[in-house]
């Protein structure tokens, strides 16, 4: 019951924060939303992250690679193609789910350390293809995309905060589901998730798949977003390595962790910008002074605490 | 045998590259039957568990269940065919309560079963209720003791309602009140009809329990009976005690007012919530031989780690008259108390001279001593430690700690797993150092044959606490029966 009563209030927080940002707006200024556009895109990034570490235990070190084939995928079809940006998000998905497939067959031979490393040569060798296909994905200089989501930012504000509440409503549904169940056991004791009758495999490539789905999209979304597809936004290792941060200091295993986690990570990243080239290092300071002392995350800690009393 | 066999294993083998872990094993276990798998360590009988369980596949062999051969078939499918298992160790959910774990095991296998059925809720608390979890179903895993965690396994395991349920090392780490309780729990099983597989190191730990008792010994079958039968069987006793104890030669004990070297006040250590020492009082004086004997799994090493400061524990240690106390295990090694592993713990990929060389200081007069002692090392000294068989391992190991010329040498099981040309050899080595050098040794052992000519004292040691001490020459007499 109490476990019902914690899930009710996490239900309830998610409701209220979501209202209330939905009216931000009226308060901040069209620079700030701005920058919480690009947070909640991360956010969803980061939750499927956590999806795919937190619950099934995979060591995915490259985030980026399944955001980046979303991303190139839509800005390739709507450049080239023309289609409609819900076609091309849709696309983006289908083909970060292609790319969630590939990473599945290495996901099932090697463990921990080996994995994480196939994940991150994935995005290398991403990084590598684009550049060499410059002809039609504009190589380091990145390509832009003839339709964007709105050239208001308010209307892109409610764009992201809208796609970032549909994705935390069915990725933190699923998590506490009782897949999100099965998924966890299997992601901590694999083999006494078998012993319990559990297809092991089955719920981890369902996990890929589903992360897949939404890092493709959120990237895709925000490509859309930006008008432009590049290496730097949405390939490098800098931003996977942020996207994990994200996910790591909002808590693991916690879904909605991530999407704070980012929030504030964006944020920290854009006020400390007055510091220069010093702000990148205060920012990775703090991420690992967190790390560190509170290794659940901000939410993770949270909801310890009221486990303690 | 009046009831059909529920399960019947016949010419199981595992093998892993050249070493035959599992070899030709056979067995039937019927409906309502809780069979005792035994073996010391490195016998294959967790393996076999495992054949079973289908987490390792088996070279050769059927196992039939049901009346189908499930051998080969992976973990979960053997799971829904009606094998459940009680690990020893295994990793609850943290983040979620007792209850949520236990409705874990009752989940069907689907994807888009997002919501669990109604039922599960009550039928969890039913079976937290009947392992004993009644009262803490909303606590977390991480504030229960370790026995709760078993019993909370053993409730996971009861979920999937299974024929079969495989339990390894039932009793490890509990007390004898949390022992009652949990034999309750099991002969519960066979009441339901359901059939047992115990796995354990030892007779003594499920004799109580068992119908029958199926022993193993390096992959093989040793022998097949009642508890009795098994405990008194020839073959199990040379196993596990290295052979007959009339045959041991005695020595006479030496005078004890030589000053103390080493001394253990209520020592205690904790495996997380698993209790693996207990007010462990013992002494050794400068030049004696102290062997400890006990089963696998009764704290030796655990013992011995507390000693070398590799594990935190509660009471005093005092080495040479300091308390060693908040010392690193590298300061305690130079302090002259060192200690040869179990594991061995060579560098494969030096050669003996190289590990040697790790030793110590004054090498070359070392060398040439040691080379005397273990004269095999000198035909080897160019080779690779990893190339090297077991007993010239254990030799070179045994040879490296007295590089660093200790004054108190642990050595732990230095026979475990050698054959008994072997033994002899390190028992020929181990009089030598007992007669030319001042040196003191305290010497964990299974093998009570191996141990009793090398020992002045003996403590036996078991479950964690020490169950006996005395002279060489008593322990026949006043444990010999007991011991297994």
């Amino acid at each position: 019951m109490r476990s019902l009563s914690r899930s009710r209030l996490l239900w309830g927080a998610i409701l209220l924060c979501a209202a209330a940002a939905a009216l931000l707006p009226w308060w901040l200024s069209a620079y700030i939303l701005g920058i919480l556009t690009v947070a909640y895109y991360f956010g969803v990034f980061a939750m499927a992250w956590d999806l795919l570490f937190g619950f099934a235990g995979e060591v995915n070190f490259g985030p980026t690679f399944l955001i980046g084939l979303g991303a190139y995928g839509a800005a390739i079809l709507d450049a080239n193609f023309g289609q409609p940006i819900v076609v091309c998000v849709i696309a983006g998905a289908l083909v970060a789910l292609v790319g969630g497939l590939l990473l599945v067959l290495p996901a099932l031979r090697l463990r921990g350390p080996y994995f994480g490393l196939v994940t991150l040569v994935a995005v290398l060798l991403l990084q590598n293809f684009i550049v060499i296909f410059a002809h039609i994905t504009g190589g380091e200089i990145g390509m832009t995309v003839p339709d964007v989501l709105s050239a208001d930012a308010n209307a892109n504000y409610w764009y992201a905060l809208a796609f970032l509440f549909v994705c935390t409503v069915i990725l933190f549904g699923l998590s506490r589901s009782a897949v999100g169940l099965i998924l966890q056991a299997s992601g901590q004791d694999a083999i006494a998730a078998q012993a319990l009758g559990f297809n092991v495999t089955k719920h981890k490539v369902a996990a890929f798949c589903v992360s897949a789905v939404f890092s493709g999209m959120a990237g895709a979304m925000l490509v859309f977003y930006e008008g432009a597809a590049s290496v730097d936004t949405v390939i490098s290792l800098s931003i996977a390595v942020q996207v994990i941060i994200a996910a790591v200091l909002g808590g693991r295993r916690t879904i909605i962790g991530a999407v704070l986690g980012s929030i504030f990570l964006i944020l920290a990243n854009e006020f400390l910008r007055p510091l220069g080239q010093l702000n990148t290092f205060v920012v990775a300071a703090g991420a690992l002074a967190v790390i560190l002392f509170f290794p659940d995350g901000f939410l993770g800690y949270a909801l310890r605490g009221r486990q303690r009393e | 045998m009046t009831t059909p066999a529920r399960i019947e294993v016949r010419g199981l083998t595992k093998r892993f590259g050249g070493l035959v872990a599992v070899n030709d094993i056979g067995f039937d276990i019927a409906a309502g039957e809780i069979m005792g798998l035994i073996g010391p360590n490195g016998s294959g009988k967790s393996t076999v568990m495992k054949l079973i369980m289908g987490i390792e596949r088996p070279n050769a062999g059927t196992v039939i269940f049901g009346g189908v051969d499930i051998a080969g078939w992976p973990p979960h499918r053997i799971a829904r065919a009606g094998i459940g298992i009680v690990f020893q160790h295994s990793r609850p959910l943290h983040r979620q309560t007792v209850l949520e774990n236990i409705k874990l095991a009752l989940l069907p296998d689907s994807l888009l079963r997002l919501v669990s059925a109604p039922d599960v809720e009550t039928r969890a608390i039913a079976i937290a209720e009947r392992v004993g979890l009644g009262d803490v179903l909303h606590r977390h895993p991480g504030t229960l003791p370790f026995a709760s965690l078993r019993r909370m396994e053993m409730a996971k395991a009861i979920a999937r309602d299974p024929k079969l349920v495989l339990i390894d090392e039932p009793f490890a780490g509990l007390t004898a009140g949390e022992v009652a309780a949990f034999s309750e729990l099991i002969r519960g099983f066979r009441a339901e009809n359901r059939a047992v597989l115990l796995v354990d190191h030892n007779v003594k730990g499920v004799a109580a329990l068992v119908d029958r008792v199926f022993a193993m010994y390096l992959g093989e079958r040793v022998t097949e009976g009642t508890a009795d039968e098994v405990m008194h069987n020839e073959t199990v006793r040379r196993v596990y005690m290295g052979g007959d104890l009339a045959a041991i030669a005695r020595r006479p004990a030496p005078a004890s007012e030589k000053p103390t070297l080493l001394q253990l006040d209520r020592v205690g250590v904790l495996y997380g919530k698993a209790r693996a020492l207990d007010e462990i009082e013992l002494q050794v004086r400068e030049g004696e031989f102290v062997s400890i004997v006990g089963l696998n799994g009764a704290g030796k090493t655990t013992l011995f780690s507390a000693v070398s400061g590799l594990v935190p524990y509660s009471g005093a240690i005092r080495f040479a008259g300091r308390d060693l106390k908040g010392t690193t295990a590298g300061t305690i090694a130079r302090g002259g108390l060192v200690q040869c592993p179990e594991t061995r713990e060579l560098f494969g990929d030096m050669s003996v001279r190289e590990n040697l060389d790790l030793g110590a200081a004054d090498r070359a007069a070392q060398f040439a001593w040691l080379l005397e002692l273990f004269p095999i090392l000198e035909a080897r000294r160019a080779q690779m430690a990893r190339t090297l068989s077991g007993g010239e391992q254990q030799m070179l190991a045994i040879a490296r700690a007295l590089m660093m010329k200790p004054r108190l040498l642990i050595l732990d099981e230095p026979t475990l797993g050698l054959a008994p040309v072997i033994l002899e050899q390190l028992s020929k080595a181990l009089e030598r150092l007992r007669q030319t050098t001042p040196i003191t040794l305290l010497l964990g052992e299974q093998n009570v044959t191996f141990a009793l000519p090398h020992a002045d004292r003996v403590y036996v040691l078991e479950h964690g606490r020490i169950a006996w001490s005395g002279g060489p020459a008593q322990f026949a007499e006043e444990m010999g029966a007991e011991y297994l």
